[in-house]
């Protein structure tokens, strides 16, 4: 099994388009959404719901208001500011169980949240493994987590598993590329898509993944599609390819496929080009 | 003596699991009676640390031993500063583990591998 | 006056409205609270005036004092001590600052000190107009520290309008930096991405109870559907930015298309003047 997740420093370079193309592309595939607090590639994929499952994504506080004396000790240890009239803010609660530690009456305890579902579906390209996270849910980390398992479950020894990664640096972008065999990132020639190209490669080399990057709407400013060419090379960074802007992807959403299934589109042409360049980098087999 | 090993199922005939931090079960084993009890390991669900919150299990499991796949930089540290010895296990049966250890056949891991890498293979 | 710019997810155009907007306002401060890849600096170009770090408090352990009892370590809920056979071993990444091992360890062997996960910095673009951001250093898992810090300079800034460059997403550092706010825009695009990812904004706006307008980027012909939305769900449609080429190359090289762009410029002090009108 290999893991690939699909990343981007910064959110809207293109990296679901890529992401779908490369899984309509590869063959023995499973597919993951690791964008769980955007998650659109379902918008690109024709599946079918197969199981939900609560997912418990956080631990919190419960005031019991029959043993609540109204003592006020929960209120003053709270760093979170998260207890107002003896009831707990689900928004800002961490579930640092101090205010269990200093309740005099026993009337706080710490209980699991359901903060999201997860989802398996079957689509024609193979299963999906996704996720739903209520608003403003913590613990996202840990659901990108549950939603890699679910796929990687699922994935026999000659599988891909290709992950539509979060984007940032946070927590969710670090469970999404750990463990995984390569990360594929999609920057674009923007003074903030090169700052932020620079920021997620940092975080591959700190958990010392593999990292390869393409660049999409490479056309749109030359100068800076060759600084990120440049520091890249720097870095030993592979380019397995450029996209070149065209109408035609975004259309392709609007209609609800990846680009490279519209046969004469020149993004779809050079997302193939990068397909087959991260199989041989990945010695990934074809039948 | 009494060690722990991460297994994929609740006896002796369950495979080693190679994760740590997020294996199924721990199986606590006195390698002289061969007597063993399961647990199921609730590090799996934190949504950070498991690995330190595993090996507090088998720090506070009082075990000699642990037999594992992989295991991370942070759960390595608090292991191995408890004086826990750590072998590799992958690709055997618990049973089978014990026996390798107990004729000094299976390989004492003596450096953490990568973090995270529980999430690599099932 | 706080008005928060958000999206679903990253890429809809955000920064640039937020960042527009700051620039045609004369007594308008931007705030960027994207801590994980803040990016209005490169467009606001601002003159950064002070520095500061930002710190959670961890705990610190007296070796003299620990008695190795491991009370600490039994109740961190988030794995970030453990007790081995003689000692207390911390991983202060995974620290959320709470306090709890000081107040439960029966020694006082635990102090707390800081540890720094990022920093803010504050300075002046477009001559006196307030600039604040925060960066969260690389590899840190938690933002949420750094976004509470920058909200809680606004009330020393002098502005009468406060833009909130927000995180994308609708995740716990997204509530951070929104829920003070007054009135919040929605950025989105008129795809079935855009559409998508703006009702998700619109349900946490709404679970904030805090009032929202909906910005159109790359405004084209899909347009349609982001409009009939926002009406059957009562929310007004304040500004549509057409989509073309000359926008997207303007934005490429980190400039404003207020200053590039007569028209925007002028459509920008619109969606100004209109917001204060919705906001008051």
């Amino acid at each position: 099994m290999k893991q690939v997740a699909i990343v981007s420093g910064k959110g809207g370079t293109g990296k679901t388009t890529v992401c779908a193309s490369l899984a309509n592309l590869a063959e023995n595939r499973v597919i993951a959404d690791c964008d769980v607090e955007a998650p659109n590639l379902h918008l690109l994929i024709d599946s079918e719901v197969l199981r939900e499952r609560d997912f418990y994504g956080s631990k919190l506080a419960l005031i019991n208001p029959e043993k609540c004396q109204k003592c006020e000790k929960c209120v003053a240890v709270c760093r979170f500011d998260a207890i107002r009239d003896f009831t707990v803010d689900e928004l800002k609660c961490e579930g640092c169980a101090a205010c269990v530690f200093v309740c005099p009456h026993q009337a706080v305890s710490i209980r699991n949240v359901v903060t999201g579902k997860t989802v398996l579906s079957s689509s024609s390209w193979g299963k999906f493994s996704h996720a739903r996270l209520n608003i403003g849910a913590d613990g996202s980390g840990k659901l990108v987590t549950e939603v890699r398992k679910n796929a990687s479950g699922y994935a026999g020894d000659d599988d891909i598993v290709i992950i539509d990664g979060s984007p940032g640096i946070g927590c969710v972008v670090i469970a999404s590329i750990t463990g995984c065999d390569a990360v594929l990132v999609v920057s674009e020639p923007t003074l903030s898509g090169k700052h932020d190209l620079i920021r997620v490669l940092d975080l591959a080399e700190h958990f010392g993944t593999k990292a390869y990057a393409c660049i999409n709407k490479y056309d749109l400013n030359p100068d800076i599609t060759g600084e990120i060419t440049e520091h890249c090379r720097e870095r030993n960074i592979k380019v397995l390819g450029c996209i070149p802007f065209d109408r035609q992807a975004s259309q392709a959403i609007s209609r609800g496929i990846p680009v490279v299934r519209i046969a004469d589109s020149a993004a779809g042409t050079a997302i193939r080009n990068i397909w087959i360049n991260l199989k041989n980098e990945l010695q990934i087999k074809t039948n | 003596m009494k060690m722990v090993v991460t297994a994929e199922g609740r006896d002796l005939d369950a495979p080693v699991d190679p994760r740590f931090g997020r294996c199924e079960w721990f199986i606590s084993v006195n390698s002289d009676s061969m007597e063993f009890d399961c647990s199921a390991n609730s590090a799996v669900n934190s949504s950070q640390g498991a690995g330190i919150q595993a090996a507090q299990f088998v720090v506070d499991s009082q075990a000699e031993a642990l037999v594992t796949g992989h295991v991370g930089p942070n759960a390595f540290q608090v292991i191995d500063a408890s004086g826990i010895k750590i072998y590799d296990g992958t690709g055997l049966t618990v049973k089978q583990a014990i026996e390798h250890l107990k004729n000094g056949r299976l390989t004492e891991i003596v450096q953490a591998g990568p973090a995270h890498a529980g999430m690599k293979r099932k | 006056m706080i008005i928060s710019v958000l999206s679903g997810k990253g890429g809809t155009g955000k920064t640039t409205v937020a960042t527009n907007l700051a620039w045609s306002g004369s007594k308008t401060a931007y705030i960027d609270c994207d801590v994980e890849e803040p990016n209005g600096f490169l467009f606001l170009k601002p003159a950064i005036e002070q520095t500061e770090k930002v710190n959670v408090m961890v705990p610190s352990i007296d070796k003299d004092s620990c008695l190795a009892c491991g009370q600490c370590a039994k109740w961190c809920q988030f794995n970030a001590l453990a007790q081995t056979k003689n000692t207390l071993l911390s991983f202060l990444q995974l620290c959320h600052g709470c306090g709890l091992c000081a107040l439960v360890c029966p020694e006082g062997a635990i102090t707390e000190v800081p540890r720094e996960i990022g920093i803010i910095e504050k300075g002046q673009f477009n001559n006196n107009n307030e600039f604040i951001h925060g960066i969260l250093k690389t590899g840190e898992p938690i933002a949420v520290p750094v976004i509470n810090r920058i909200i809680e300079k606004i009330p020393e800034l002098t502005a009468d309008f406060i833009i909130v460059d927000c995180p994308p997403g609708s995740s716990c550092a997204v509530i951070a930096a929104v829920e003070k706010s007054n009135f919040c825009l929605l950025v989105t695009e008129p795809t079935p991405f855009g559409l998508h990812d703006l009702q998700i904004a619109v349900n946490l706006v709404r679970t904030l109870n805090i009032s929202a307008g909906v910005v159109i980027n790359k405004a084209d012909s899909g347009s349609e559907m982001i409009r009939s939305y926002c009406e059957a769900e009562g929310i007004p449609v304040l500004m549509e930015l057409p989509f073309s080429k000359g926008v997207a190359r303007t934005y490429s090289t980190g400039k404003l298309l207020v200053q590039e762009d007569l028209l925007l410029r002028q459509e920008f002090q619109d969606l100004m003047a209109r917001l204060e009108g919705v906001v008051s």
